[in-house]
């Protein structure tokens, strides 16, 4: 069975910068994949280009590809890329406090999707609208469906972006941190309603995050992207058990858990390198505790970690199994 | 919704006292006694009692203020010198000709700028972008009563389409709402244009995109309606711009209206009529700028959210 | 400063559209300078036989309804149209400045009533506060010059005011103040120089359109008064002519609308310029 999104080796550039380089990911039917990194990392850009808009902010494929159901999304028609968008791949914006057109009414924004793709009527579009809005826990459903988006709270227009991106029966939901705007009480609702919705109807889930938490809290599976390239990848269990790459025993550790005292949290130093000058060899070594010269003069190949099949990590000195 | 348009109308009231201050003052502030001004050359002695008497001018000038608002509130404008008729019977006259040239213009201005605006949005860049650009640039920097008197040249003398001058026929019509649309036509494709790029940039238009609506659906039913939002308030704030070309280009083509009343009067040192213009065209511009108001906040729910 | 050691207005000459535009206003600017050297003729003198002559190699550009040389009156004419304009946008600039920087230093009341005045007279067109205006100085170059002044005042005002106010907020001015630099130093060394480069191209800009209304009052008659000629003042007297001496309007028109382009185009090299320069200092 072909994987429902397929990334294989994607590389991607805007302008001179050349900001994905060589990421592979996929995504399985009633799987959620976890794709993390700081921002600046490339995860936005890998969501774009699985949505086939990469044209849209001057991005462009300079190699791999991206398949969706088996289909190269570059060998499609703009017809039929947009045939896919709305219909079978749903999307989740970051802010959805700028992602609702505000002069028109939420309840309209949600029913074009149905009446275009589903070729709904008018009344049975809203319908639908008005049980997916209820499905997502909004109250008083048919009332909010004709307020303006700036009446409605931050997380009640991210319901209404989930509500659009569900309401073409999408078979893919990509969502590109979903929760990052909103209240800390309000994020862990959201995703678990999100997570639950893709769980129930056995759609596939991208979701996009900077937050190990979250992808502890819902994913299967998890990419890990630092600068552009993929740092490890595999099923979540074993890598929060063990994680292989430095960057992402960081980003573990960035996780707030109960019981640490106040302040034990920690960061990681530095920051992600610019796309004007990524570092040689391993894009990590300037902020890697463990860097030795090696690392600034190879790029570490994507190796298998731990046992077969718990899944590859890009690293030269990977992080000895927990035991 | 109404409350906001009391309250919009309220704040024009202050507006309109410091205009009408500034337009009352104009026959004080010029050289020579005031009552001079108001009269012809050689009135007789009983004349300038009367309009004394009339306009209160021996009392203290606040006096003379309140008196003549009074009258002006109630429709009086006073009697012209020259014409030796009520003031408000040439401008009830003059009006509706500027009203139709005016009202022409705007729409011609409205249809052509829009339509250019998207043209050069859609193609941002290519040629038509340029085309549609550089005519905007001349069309915003040629002195509209020059113009009107070169396509009048072309059109009327040398092609024989349209008749030269007057207002006999709606044919007439034609060159001066030209004359004054293709100035209007550069400023709202200029303002299109950039909204529509602006607008094209924001969040909500990724989304729209990602939802699997057609490019053109997006460009023409969301991006465009932000768009003209911004469009719509600056047309309704330069309302006062295109009657100020009217002025221009009702001299250039000898139209009756506001403006040919205007620039005859001041000629003639009718002040009387000039005050009367005046007020009318200022009273325009207020009009507008609250139109503008009013249609954005039809057309924005936020700014109907933020008014109430 | 910037590096570069060049100011902007030499580098917007650089631009092919820049240097096209410059070299038309110094052409226009050196004519309107040298007007006696360049011409046989006097734009006054009136030699009735010669009148009506389309353009010939005698007269370039023709001559008007009393026998007068048209570029003879084009040139003498820029000097009216361009010392008016400038000069009234010169004015406009120093007198807008100092309210501008003022209501934005004090603040309080004064800043409120000067506010409340430039949004007054901002909503007004130009042309209707010049006619204002001339209907109480009276016409002529003094009423036109002061007309157009006031008419661009609240533009150059608000603009300063804005300037200033994002600048009283800056990290140097505080480190200055925190020196123990007065204020009389502080606005005049750091804040009105700072905010001179908008105020000056906008200003250049503004010039273009007074070019225009100057013309436009002049060719109501309101302007420069006969014999001396000014490009509005021309069309006015052509403008009755128009069919039978076409030239008298034509040229004069076209001078306008190609110094005003020029003006314009210039202005956004100028703008490009700016921009590009601002963006050098603004990289990490």
């Amino acid at each position: 069975m072909t994987a429902l999104l397929q990334v294989t080796d994607l590389s991607v550039a805007i302008g001179a910068l050349r900001l994905l380089d060589g990421v592979s990911l996929s995504v399985e039917r009633g799987q959620i994949l976890g794709l993390v990194g700081e921002s600046g990392s490339g995860k936005s850009l890998t969501a774009t280009a699985a949505m086939g808009l990469l044209p849209l902010i001057g991005g462009r494929v300079t190699g791999g590809a991206v398949y969706f159901d088996g289909r190269d999304l570059a060998r499609m028609s703009e017809a039929e890329r947009r045939g896919l968008r709305g219909r079978r791949i749903g999307f989740v914006t970051q802010n959805p406090m700028t992602a609702l057109d505000p002069v028109q009414r939420v309840g309209e924004q949600i029913d074009v999707v149905s009446r275009l793709h589903l070729g709904l009527s008018k009344a049975a579009a809203r319908a639908r609208t008005v049980d997916l809005m209820t499905q997502l826990r909004i109250p008083e459903a048919a009332a909010v469906a004709e307020a303006w988006p700036h009446q409605l709270s931050g997380g009640m227009k991210q319901r209404i972006v989930i509500a659009m991106a569900l309401a073409g029966e999408p078979d893919l939901i990509i969502a590109d941190e979903p929760t990052t705007a909103l209240d800390v009480t309000v994020q862990a609702q959201i995703i678990q309603i999100l997570g639950g919705l893709v769980r129930e109807r056995g759609m596939g889930l991208l979701l996009i995050t900077h937050d190990m938490g979250v992808v502890a809290q819902v994913c299967d599976r998890v990419a890990v992207l630092y600068a552009g390239r993929l740092a490890e990848d595999g099923a979540v269990g074993p890598i929060f058990a063990a994680p292989a790459h430095p960057y992402t025993a960081a980003l573990i550790g960035c996780i707030p858990q109960d019981g640490m005292a106040p302040g034990s949290l920690r960061g990681i130093p530095g920051v992600v390198p610019s796309a004007r000058a990524f570092p040689s060899g391993c894009r990590f070594h300037p902020r890697c505790a463990r860097a030795t010269p090696d690392c600034a003069a190879q790029v570490p190949p994507l190796a298998p970690r731990g046992a077969a099949g718990a899944g590859r990590a890009a690293c030269l000195h990977m992080l000895p199994e927990a035991g | 919704m109404l409350s906001y348009l009391i309250r919009r109308i309220l704040m024009l009231v202050p507006v309109f006292l410091a205009v009408s201050v500034i337009i009352f003052g104009i026959l004080h502030f010029i050289p020579g006694d005031p009552v001079d001004n108001l009269l012809k050359v050689g009135s007789s002695p009983g004349a300038r009692a009367e309009m004394e008497a009339r306009y209160g001018l021996d009392r203290p000038l606040p006096v003379q203020y309140g008196l003549w608002l009074g009258k002006v509130l109630q429709g009086d404008l006073g009697t012209a010198i020259v014409a030796r008729r009520p003031v408000a019977d040439l401008i009830a006259q003059a009006l509706p000709h500027s009203l139709r040239l005016g009202g022409l213009a705007l729409l011609f201005s409205t249809v052509m700028g829009v339509g250019l605006g998207i043209v050069a949005a859609l193609n941002r860049d290519r040629w038509p972008d340029r085309l549609v650009m550089g005519g905007v640039l001349l069309g915003s920097t040629l002195p509209s009563f020059w113009l009107g008197l070169i396509l009048m040249l072309v059109f009327s003398v040398w092609l024989g389409w349209f008749p030269v001058s007057g207002a006999r026929n709606a044919a007439a019509l034609v060159l001066p709402v030209l004359t004054i649309g293709l100035g209007g036509t550069a400023l709202v494709a200029r303002i299109t244009r950039v909204s529509m790029i602006e607008a094209a940039g924001r969040d909500f238009v990724t989304l729209l995109h990602a939802k699997g609506l057609s490019p053109l659906r997006i460009q023409l039913l969301h991006v465009l309606r932000h768009a003209l939002i911004p469009v719509v308030t600056i047309l309704a704030l330069r309302i006062g711009w295109i009657l100020g070309g009217a002025v221009t280009v009702e001299v250039v083509f000898a139209r009756a209206g506001l403006g040919t009343l205007l620039i005859k009067s001041l000629g003639q040192h009718d002040y009387p009529v000039v005050q009367a213009c005046l007020l009318m065209l200022a009273m325009a511009v207020m009009l507008g700028t609250l139109l503008g108001d009013i249609l954005q906040a039809m057309m924005d729910a936020r700014v109907r959210a933020a008014m109430e | 400063m910037s590096a570069v050691a060049r100011p902007a207005p030499v580098r917007a000459l650089g631009r092919p559209v820049g240097a096209l535009a410059g070299g038309w206003l110094a052409l226009v600017i050196l004519a309107a300078v040298c007007a006696p050297l360049l011409t046989p003729y006097a734009y006054d003198v009136q030699s009735l036989r010669e009148a009506y002559q389309p353009a010939s190699r005698t007269h370039w550009l023709g001559t008007d309804e009393f026998g007068r040389d048209l570029l003879t009156r084009l040139i003498y004419g820029a000097r009216t149209s361009l010392s008016v304009s400038g000069i009234a946008i010169f004015l406009s600039v120093v007198s807008g400045m100092t309210l501008g920087a003022a209501a934005a230093w004090f603040g309080g009341w004064f800043d409120r009533v000067v506010t409340v005045a430039v949004d007054l007279t901002w909503s007004f067109p130009e042309i209707l506060i010049a006619l204002i205006l001339v209907a109480i100085i009276g016409p002529g170059t003094t009423g036109t010059m002061v007309a157009i002044s006031v008419a661009y005042l609240a533009q150059f005002t608000r603009l300063t005011r804005a300037q200033i106010l994002t600048l009283k907020g800056e990290t140097f001015i505080e480190a200055a103040r925190s020196l123990g630099a007065s204020d009389g130093h502080i606005l005049f060394r750091h804040l009105l120089p700072n905010a001179l480069a908008p105020v000056l191209v906008s200003a250049m800009l503004a010039t273009g359109d007074a070019i225009i209304l100057e013309a436009t009052l002049g060719f109501f008659g309101l302007g420069a008064q006969p014999p001396v000629p000014s490009w509005g003042g021309m069309m006015s007297a052509g403008s009755a002519l128009v069919f039978k001496a076409p030239w008298i309007i034509v040229f004069p028109g076209l001078t306008v609308a190609v110094t005003v382009v020029a003006i314009n185009l210039f202005g956004d090299a100028l703008i490009a310029e700016l921009d590009i320069r601002n963006r050098l200092q603004g990289r990490p």
